[in-house]
C-alpha cells in the first residue's frame, strides 16, 4: 500500500507492506537508523519517536497508521549544528553510557517537557516509566531531564 | 517481530467502519490504538486477515457532560481521559486510573473503548468502569444498542459484542457517593496489575481476580450489612477465580485482594 509520512519535516511517500511497523519504516525506508529496536514488545521504549508531537513506541504503530501524520525522530531534533536542549543536557549530565536507550529516552523527555515544562524529579521518573536503560544509568538521565527543563524556562 | 500478512483498511466514519466489518465478516478486526491487538499480532496469537483502522474517527474522541451521566467516546485515549478537567471533577476514579495505564507512550495511543472491547481481565479500566456501573453503546450495520457493563464481559478476551459490532460510547453515571480509590499492585513500573481494586462509594471491582473483571459482591454485601471496612475486605476473595501464573499464585492473589480492598476502602472513606 502507499503511505505518505512527514518525517523530520520531509515528506516521504513509499509503497510498503500493509503490515510494516513504523520503526521498520523509519529504519529501512527512511534510512533513519538512530531509532533502535529493543524489546519489540512495547516495553523498553528504545523505539520512542514523536507522532504529531507526542511520544509513541514505533514498534507498536503501523506505518499505515502514521500515514498522513508527522513523525519526529532524534535525527530531527538538532538544528544548524546546535543540539536540542535535551541532547545538550544529556551531554552535560553524562545521561548516557552505552547509548542504546538514548534516542528513545531523549524523545520521551522531549514529549514529557512539552506536556509538563517544569516537572518534579518524581514526575520525571514516572514520566520515564516506559523507557528502560540497560546500563541502569537512570540517575543521570533524570538529571538531564531536569537540567533541560531549567534551560527551557 | 512482524505480524502475519493482512489487508489494511482505514475507516473515515463509524458507518464506514461497520460497513467494512459487515463486508469482511469474521476475518476482520477493528484496530483502535493498537496497543493490545498489535502485540498479539506480532506474537502471531492473533492473525486477522483484514484490519479496519479506527484511528481516523476523531469524532469518537470526546468527554461530555450529559447531566446524569458523563459520555466518553470510545476512541478517547487514556492520555485524554487522564487529563480531562471534566473527568477530574466528576469521575476522579476514572481519570486517575487512566493515568496508571501502562506508560506515557502507551497512553498516547491506547483508547478506553479498545481496552474495554479487548476484555483483558488484567486491564485497569474495565474493572474501573465495572465499579462505576457504566453502560456501553455498540453500533453495527443493523443498528445501535446499549449494554450494561455487568453483562458485557463473558470470559477471557470475550465479550457480548457480535462480530462487526463497534463500541462507540461509554456512559458513566455520576456517582452518588464521592469516595473513591484505585489500588494497583505490580512488580515493575509498567506491568499489568497482579491484582487491582477500584472503589467508588460502596461499589468495589477487582482487576485480574478471574477470567473477567469482577465486582467484589461479598465485600459489597458486607458493607451494605454494616460491616466495618476491615471485616468487609476480609471477604474480597470470595466468589473470585484468580489464576496462578508466572507472576503470582492464586493464594497470593487472594491475599493481595484482601489487602488492597482494605487499603482502597480506607482511602475511599478519607475522600468521602
Amino acid at each position: 500500500m502507499k503511505v505518505d509520512l512527514t518525517v523530520n519535516g520531509k515528506e516521504i511517500t513509499a509503497d510498503v507492506e500493509d503490515r510494516m511497523l513504523l520503526v521498520h519504516f523509519l529504519r529501512d525506508v527512511a534510512d533513519l537508523t538512530a531509532t533502535n529496536i529493543g524489546c519489540d514488545t512495547t516495553s523498553c521504549g528504545a523505539c520512542t519517536v514523536l507522532l504529531d508531537g507526542e511520544s509513541v513506541k514505533s514498534c507498536t504503530v503501523l506505518a499505515a497508521q502514521a500515514s498522513g501524520r508527522e513523525v519526529t525522530t532524534v535525527e530531527g531534533l538538532a538544528g544548524d549544528g546546535t543540539m536540542h536542549p535535551v541532547q545538550q543536557a544529556f551531554h552535560e549530565q553524562h545521561g548516557l553510557q552505552c547509548g542504546f536507550c538514548t534516542p528513545g529516552m531523549v524523545m520521551a523527555i522531549v514529549s514529557l517537557l512539552k506536556e509538563n515544562p517544569h516537572p518534579t524529579e518524581e514526575q520525571v521518573r514516572t514520566g520515564l516509566e516506559g523507557n528502560l536503560c540497560r546500563c541502569t544509568g537512570y540517575h543521570n538521565i533524570v538529571r538531564a531531564a531536569l537540567a533541560a527543563s531549567e534551560v527551557s524556562s | 517481530m512482524i505480524p502475519s500478512s493482512f489487508t489494511y483498511k482505514r475507516a473515515s466514519s463509524a458507518e464506514e467502519a461497520c460497513d467494512l466489518a459487515a463486508e469482511y465478516g469474521e476475518d476482520a478486526k477493528y484496530l483502535a490504538g493498537g496497543h493490545s491487538l498489535l502485540p498479539l499480532m506480532k506474537l502471531r496469537l492473533a492473525a486477522p486477515e483484514v484490519i479496519i483502522d479506527l484511528g481516523g474517527l476523531r469524532d469518537l474522541s470526546y468527554v461530555t457532560d450529559q447531566g446524569s451521566h458523563i459520555a466518553i467516546g470510545a476512541l478517547t485515549r487514556h492520555h485524554d481521559v487522564e487529563h480531562s478537567d471534566l473527568l477530574a471533577r466528576e469521575l476522579p476514579l476514572l481519570a486517575h486510573a487512566a493515568g496508571q495505564v501502562g506508560d506515557p507512550q502507551i497512553r498516547h495511543r491506547g483508547t478506553i473503548g479498545g481496552s474495554v472491547a479487548h476484555a483483558d481481565p488484567a486491564s485497569d479500566l474495565p474493572a474501573v468502569l465495572l465499579a462505576l456501573d457504566a453502560t456501553l453503546v455498540a453500533r453495527s450495520a443493523g443498528g445501535t444498542r446499549e449494554i450494561p457493563i455487568g453483562e458485557f464481559f463473558q470470559s477471557l478476551f470475550e465479550t457480548v459484542l457480535e462480530p462487526g459490532e463497534l463500541l462507540t460510547e461509554i456512559r458513566v453515571p455520576k456517582p452518588a457517593a464521592a469516595g473513591w480509590s484505585f489500588q494497583k499492585f505490580t512488580q515493575r513500573a509498567i506491568d499489568w496489575a497482579i491484582v487491582g481494586v477500584a472503589v467508588q462509594g460502596n461499589q468495589v471491582a477487582l482487576v485480574n481476580m478471574g477470567g473477567t473483571p469482577l465486582r467484589a459482591a461479598a465485600v459489597e454485601a458486607a458493607l451494605a450489612g454494616g460491616a466495618s471496612p476491615a471485616d468487609a475486605a476480609a471477604r474480597a476473595a470470595e466468589g473470585t477465580s484468580a489464576a496462578s501464573d508466572i507472576r503470582a499464585t492464586r493464594e497470593y492473589r487472594e491475599h493481595l485482594a484482601r489487602v488492597l480492598v482494605s487499603r482502597a476502602l480506607t482511602e475511599s472513606a478519607s475522600r468521602a
